[in-house]
């Protein structure tokens, strides 16, 4: 059980939107995680014009830290332990957002926001794979 | 000066996803588990996300070009191809499996929970192959 915070995550909902505008309205960029990682990827990490997407992703890192250093403690959280399962994850997660071309931020609200077709298909069909994920593994499974 | 933007544009982000409880993959898991302990906290994230953004890039892209650059870049696709769709389904089944999407795994990355310092690394690794793998290519990879 995790306890429904509807409050706290409007709120947190909004800095993303936030962070998004600033990013579209200063840099001309669309604020997508796994758009903005996998393009470091391509060694083109030294290239001028990646250099605020490394910022990005640095203050990204920065943001458990300054929680510490705020709240005197490390944000809450309950990560799965099964080191397999997880090697997995990450790696459909991974292939899956670059080869989908965005993940939850690009696609779920950044593409949501600008009333993209291809990112309100792409987000339903991400949550729609994710619960039956979730139900298997769970219901099914687990059971 | 762009540098600074994304500093602080990514730090928002982050303390978003920490104060939303994205950072959690429980809570992730538990949005996605509708038939068991659901909590509903994800889609508000999602809406709020969503309040602020689209009047918001409404009223950036009214401007010819952002403040601090040459040109919007904006996903200029709109046919619904195969890529997207699979991309979209495998994406979906990784995050049902380990709760966590690139956002929130790197935000946590610090906090060093043995399944974020296995999940990111295989994430990265998943990036790096789809970024090399051309099957369904139709055009140049989208900018998003």
């Amino acid at each position: 059980m995790t306890e429904f915070t509807p409050y706290l995550s409007l709120i947190g909902g909004a800095l993303i939107g936030l962070s998004a505008v600033i990013l579209l309205g200063l840099n001309g960029r669309i604020a997508g995680i796994s758009g903005i990682t996998s393009r470091l990827l391509d060694g083109s990490l030294g290239g001028a014009s990646e250099r605020p997407g490394v910022f990005f992703v640095v203050g990204l890192l920065l943001a458990a830290p300054v929680w510490l250093f705020t709240a005197g403690t490390w944000p809450e959280q309950t990560v799965p332990s099964n080191l397999a399962l997880m090697a997995v994850a990450g790696l459909l997660v991974g292939f899956g957002a670059v080869f989908g071309n965005g993940c939850t931020s690009g696609h779920g609200v950044c593409g949501i926001s600008r009333l993209s077709g291809r990112s309100i298909v792409a987000t339903i069909t991400f949550m729609a794979t994710a619960a039956v994920t979730v139900f298997l593994v769970r219901h099914v499974v687990g059971a | 000066m762009k540098n600074f933007v994304g500093l602080i544009a990514g730090l928002v982000f982050g303390l978003g996803l920490i104060i939303s409880g994205m950072a959690d993959p429980a809570k992730v898991l538990n949005f996605l588990d509708i038939f068991g302990t659901w909590d509903p906290s994800l889609a508000f994230v999602m809406g709020g996300g969503i309040l602020v953004a689209m009047p918001g890039f409404w009223l950036v892209t009214r401007a010819d070009a952002p403040l601090l650059g040459d040109r919007f870049h904006l996903p200029t696709k709109t046919d619904l191809d195969p890529r997207l769709l699979t991309g979209a389904a495998i994406f979906g089944v990784g995050w049902g499996l380990g709760g966590f999407c690139p956002g929130p795994a790197l935000t946590a990355l610090p906090v060093a929970a043995t399944g974020t310092l296995v999940f990111v690394p295989m994430m990265l690794a998943g990036m790096w192959l789809a970024r090399r793998t051309d099957l369904f290519r139709t055009s140049a990879p989208a900018t998003r």
